[in-house]
């Protein structure tokens, strides 16, 4: 002990020294890279990367590879907490960019086409129709919330359009035992595990079937028979939550993992670097899912992080991770599948980032034309749509035709404006739901506020709305 | 080696007194017990001759009748350990280390890492996962080094644990305890030393609590545990050892006190003085005070900042018709002015003098020992604004 202190305090004063000399070298002022980078919001089309390669001869982009210090390395070793540590007589910086970005798992292209030697997890024609009518059930459902909403039916409302594949070949990958602590643009997950349009209606309508009596906006949603956790407006809270989750998955022992999403801006919250941390720590079955869709409202991921994307910031913090593109259905199953018995057999978190784009506005407090062109949404939205894709591919296989399209369009429309219009017609939440679930047992001074509001309701009724059912 | 011991016996003679530069210590302890852990047989050895010697500088000692509030905050968190599998420890230095403040001594020994987790420095970080773990069951205890760290954590104290039962209608319940010393302690500063009752009183979907005596830190403590909603637990670090008699039936590991519920530390007629925590003590020597001038205090130990027993406390100004209201907090926005809306809208009537609010200064807490002293209320405050209401000494106005 008393010799690994005295070898490592010399290496820590060589250290220092190396320092001091670096600093000196390094105070004259650096190059810019200011580019403009808002513009164009390239997100993951082949480019070379966005940092200039030629500052220093130390910082030159590092070829994608694990041995950093190549041949350099000679005899001497470090035991160092972590595990040994190798020295080297190069000062070499590391690279913060590599010449090229960290690939892409993709296994349809655009035109629904297995690419040649893709690996992928066979889906069966049942699943494969399932995923398809979900994929298309979505789409439709944001298109007329969309409209209720600027219809003035709904105070509020958020599409997932360009993302379906995300969210209905992830939950496709699941099981419901898996506890899923959505974003707000995962609704597809709770569509998979059963909830009906009613239900998605009652939510957006907060009517007293709502399962959250009302107290959530729309989009909100909740569901503990399906293991989904109540939405979050704050950003990137469930992160955690999910790990801890986890944990108390692991140890139950019961085969099933905690699943989180959260979009590239919520990466820059401090709760995603916790989450991978601690989960990493802790060995927690948990999927961290990160719908990388380019916008952060109007904030383009060039003005939210230098990095590779999200997947690079995997392997800093010791996590297993892919990135994939959340346009291919099948890619996104199967990289889901994968995670989910990695995470399961092995006690480990995953991170998936899946490559998308918002085609939609982020909600319809926003119009997204004003920050970013409208060529760049329309070729997302016409070459890139992921429902297009994958219904090429169910159709190459024979599964699928214009007919069966054109009847599930039908009959989703139909039930949704049917759903629409019964939960219109539900009863607002009671009064008394003003009051309860504060806590577990309402304590007297919220039973004392309840009295005195339906005593001074009766005193006044004319002063009080007629929409509050007592 | 030499330095390794030298840094445990510095450690032990100084942690109950300096813990401002805890965070500085432990980071180099980190490396040394993440050396012990990865490292080889030798430095194994080492760390298992380190352990009793931690352990052994602080002994039960004490007779079965007196306990300080640490043992009695030990005992409930073990106890409740032992009766309920889902009950676990978590926070930064709680397991090896056993605790900045020796709150969890022995646990991780007795329940393994599983229950008893050491956590990386992101309070946001653990207190998320804790909440994660209460929406999945488990009933997580998550220690805060000091309240003031848990400013860190906020939003999950508030937008996550609060409010997510209310959110999912009831779906998602959130049985967790956040627990931790508050308020003002000896020579530290600003950020070591302010009082978070109001902040998270203010809150509903909490319940906040705020022990004093032993009989209070076992008794909130395990109701808060068990309690099905999300509880904080305001302790003090310089109560922690100060003892206090007990009778059995404290020692009972079914004891438990109710949440919401204030306690008459001492009964008079005169004048009804209010208080929570450390300032419970300083109420009842200011009431031994006024005792030998002739004035009967009624102390009122608050235990439950929220719910706010406001019954127990109108009923005492019914009888003594005057109110002093003390804390350690601030004044604007404090429990001293939610006490006083209480008994201005239930009791105005009986008032016979203008409530007198003693609060610390209005100012961060300033380091040095003769300021630090002025900013934090202390027993003579007590005592003169008891006498002012008593019309037994110059009023505020005449002395200004």
């Amino acid at each position: 002990m008393a010799l690994w202190l005295r070898k490592s305090l010399k290496t820590i004063n060589n250290f220092k020294s190396m320092m001091g000399m670096i600093n000196h070298s390094s105070s004259s002022p650096s190059p810019s890279f200011n580019q403009n980078l808002r513009n164009p919001p390239v997100i993951f089309i082949d480019s070379p990367t966005y940092f200039s390669s030629h500052r220093y001869e130390s910082t030159r982009a590092e070829k994608q590879s694990d041995s950093v210090y190549g041949s350099h390395c000679h005899a001497q070793v470090m035991d160092f907490p972590g595990g040994k540590i190798m020295f080297s007589p190069v000062m070499r910086f590391i690279s913060e960019s590599t010449q090229e970005r960290v690939h892409c798992y993709q296994v349809l292209d655009d035109n629904g086409n297995p690419i040649t030697g893709s690996n992928y997890v066979q889906v069966s024609e049942e699943v494969a129709l399932k995923m398809y009518s979900n994929m298309v059930t979505l789409q439709i459902m944001d298109t007329i919330f969309y409209e209720a909403q600027r219809q003035g039916r709904i105070s509020f409302y958020a599409t997932t359009i360009g993302e379906e594949a995300i969210n209905i070949a992830s939950a496709a990958a699941l099981t419901i035992d898996d506890f899923v602590f959505p974003q707000y643009r995962e609704p597809g997950v709770l569509l998979w595990r059963g909830f009906t349009l009613q239900e998605f209606a009652n939510q957006c309508f907060s009517n007293k079937a709502d399962y959250g009596k009302g107290r959530q906006m729309p989009i909100h949603y909740v569901s503990k028979r399906h293991n989904y956790f109540t939405v979050a407006s704050t950003i990137a809270t469930q992160i955690p939550h999910a790990v801890g989750a986890a944990y108390s998955m692991k140890m139950d022992k019961k085969g099933a993992c905690a699943v989180t999403y959260f979009g590239d801006g919520g990466t820059s919250e401090g709760d995603f670097h916790a989450a991978l941390n601690f989960a990493a720590v802790r060995e927690v079955p948990v999927i961290f899912i990160c719908r990388n869709n380019g916008w952060a409202i109007s904030t383009p991921t060039s003005d939210q992080f230098r990095s590779d994307g999200i997947v690079v910031k995997g392997k800093a913090y010791g996590v297993r991770s892919i990135r994939v593109d959340g346009n291919d259905a099948l890619a996104m199953y199967s990289a889901v599948h994968a995670a989910r018995s990695m995470a399961i057999s092995e006690n480990k978190p995953i991170l998936i980032e899946a490559l998308t784009y918002r085609v939609g506005h982020h909600s319809t407090s926003d119009d997204s034309t004003k920050y970013r062109p409208i060529e760049e949404i329309e070729w997302f939205k016409v070459v890139r749509d992921p429902v297009t894709r994958f219904r090429k591919w169910i159709e190459n296989r024979g599964w699928w035709n214009g007919k069966l399209e054109s009847e599930l369009r039908n009959t989703v429309k139909e039930e949704l404006l049917d759903a629409i219009q019964v939960a219109e017609k539900v009863e607002k939440p009671t009064i008394a739901e003003l009051f309860t679930d504060v806590y577990d047992v309402s304590p007297s001074n919220l039973r004392d506020q309840e009295k005195f509001l339906r005593e001074t309701i009766k005193r006044h009724p004319q002063d009080y709305p007629s929409d509050v059912p007592l | 080696m030499p330095l390794f011991i030298l840094l445990l016996e510095d450690k032990e003679k100084s942690w109950s007194k300096c813990n401002l530069c805890k965070r500085e210590r432990r980071k180099m302890w980190g490396v040394i017990r993440q050396k012990m852990s990865t490292g080889s047989s030798s430095v194994l050895v080492l760390g298992q001759r380190i352990r009793p010697a931690a352990c052994a500088f602080r002994n039960y000692s004490s007779p079965a009748k007196e306990i300080n509030v640490r043992e009695a905050l030990n005992s409930a968190l073990d106890e409740e350990m032992s009766a309920d599998p889902t009950v676990f420890l978590m926070g930064e230095e709680v397991g090896e280390y056993q605790g900045a403040y020796k709150i969890s001594k022995g646990l991780l020994d007795k329940y393994g890492p599983e229950r008893v987790l050491d956590t990386p420095i992101t309070e946001a970080g653990f207190t998320g996962i804790g909440v994660g773990a209460a929406y999945h069951g488990l009933k997580p205890v998550v220690e805060f080094m000091t309240f003031n760290f848990s400013m860190q954590a906020i939003d999950h104290i508030i937008n996550s644990a609060a409010k997510s039962n209310y959110m999912s209608a009831g779906q998602l319940s959130v049985p967790i305890v956040f627990r931790g010393p508050n308020g003002a302690a000896a020579g530290v500063g600003a950020q070591h030393s302010q009082c978070y009752a109001s902040w998270y009183a203010s809150c509903p979907g909490l319940k906040v609590v705020a022990p004093y005596s032993s009989e209070d830190a076992r008794g909130l403590l395990k109701a808060a545990i068990r309690d099905p909603d999300p509880v904080v637990v305001l302790e003090n670090e310089l109560l922690y050892g100060e003892s206090f008699p007990v009778s059995a039936e404290v020692l009972d590991s079914s004891f438990c006190l109710p949440i919401g519920k204030a306690k008459i530390e001492r009964e008079g007629k005169d004048v009804t003085i209010t208080a929570f925590s450390k300032m419970v003590g300083y109420a009842i020597k200011a009431a031994e005070i006024l005792a030998k001038e002739g004035i009967s205090a009624e102390v009122i130990n608050l235990r439950s900042i929220r719910p706010l027993d406001r019954a127990t406390i109108n009923a005492s100004v019914r009888k003594t018709n005057r109110l002093v209201t003390v804390e350690e907090g601030f004044p604007q926005h404090g429990v001293g002015a939610e006490i006083c809306t209480s008994v201005i809208e239930d009791s105005f009537g009986y008032l016979d003098a203008p409530v007198e609010r003693i609060a610390g200064a209005d100012v961060p807490m300033p380091y040095a020992a003769n300021l630090e002293r002025l900013a934090v209320p202390q027993i003579e405050d007590i005592v003169r604004a008891a006498k002012r209401a008593c019309y037994r000494a110059e009023s505020v106005a005449s002395t200004a």
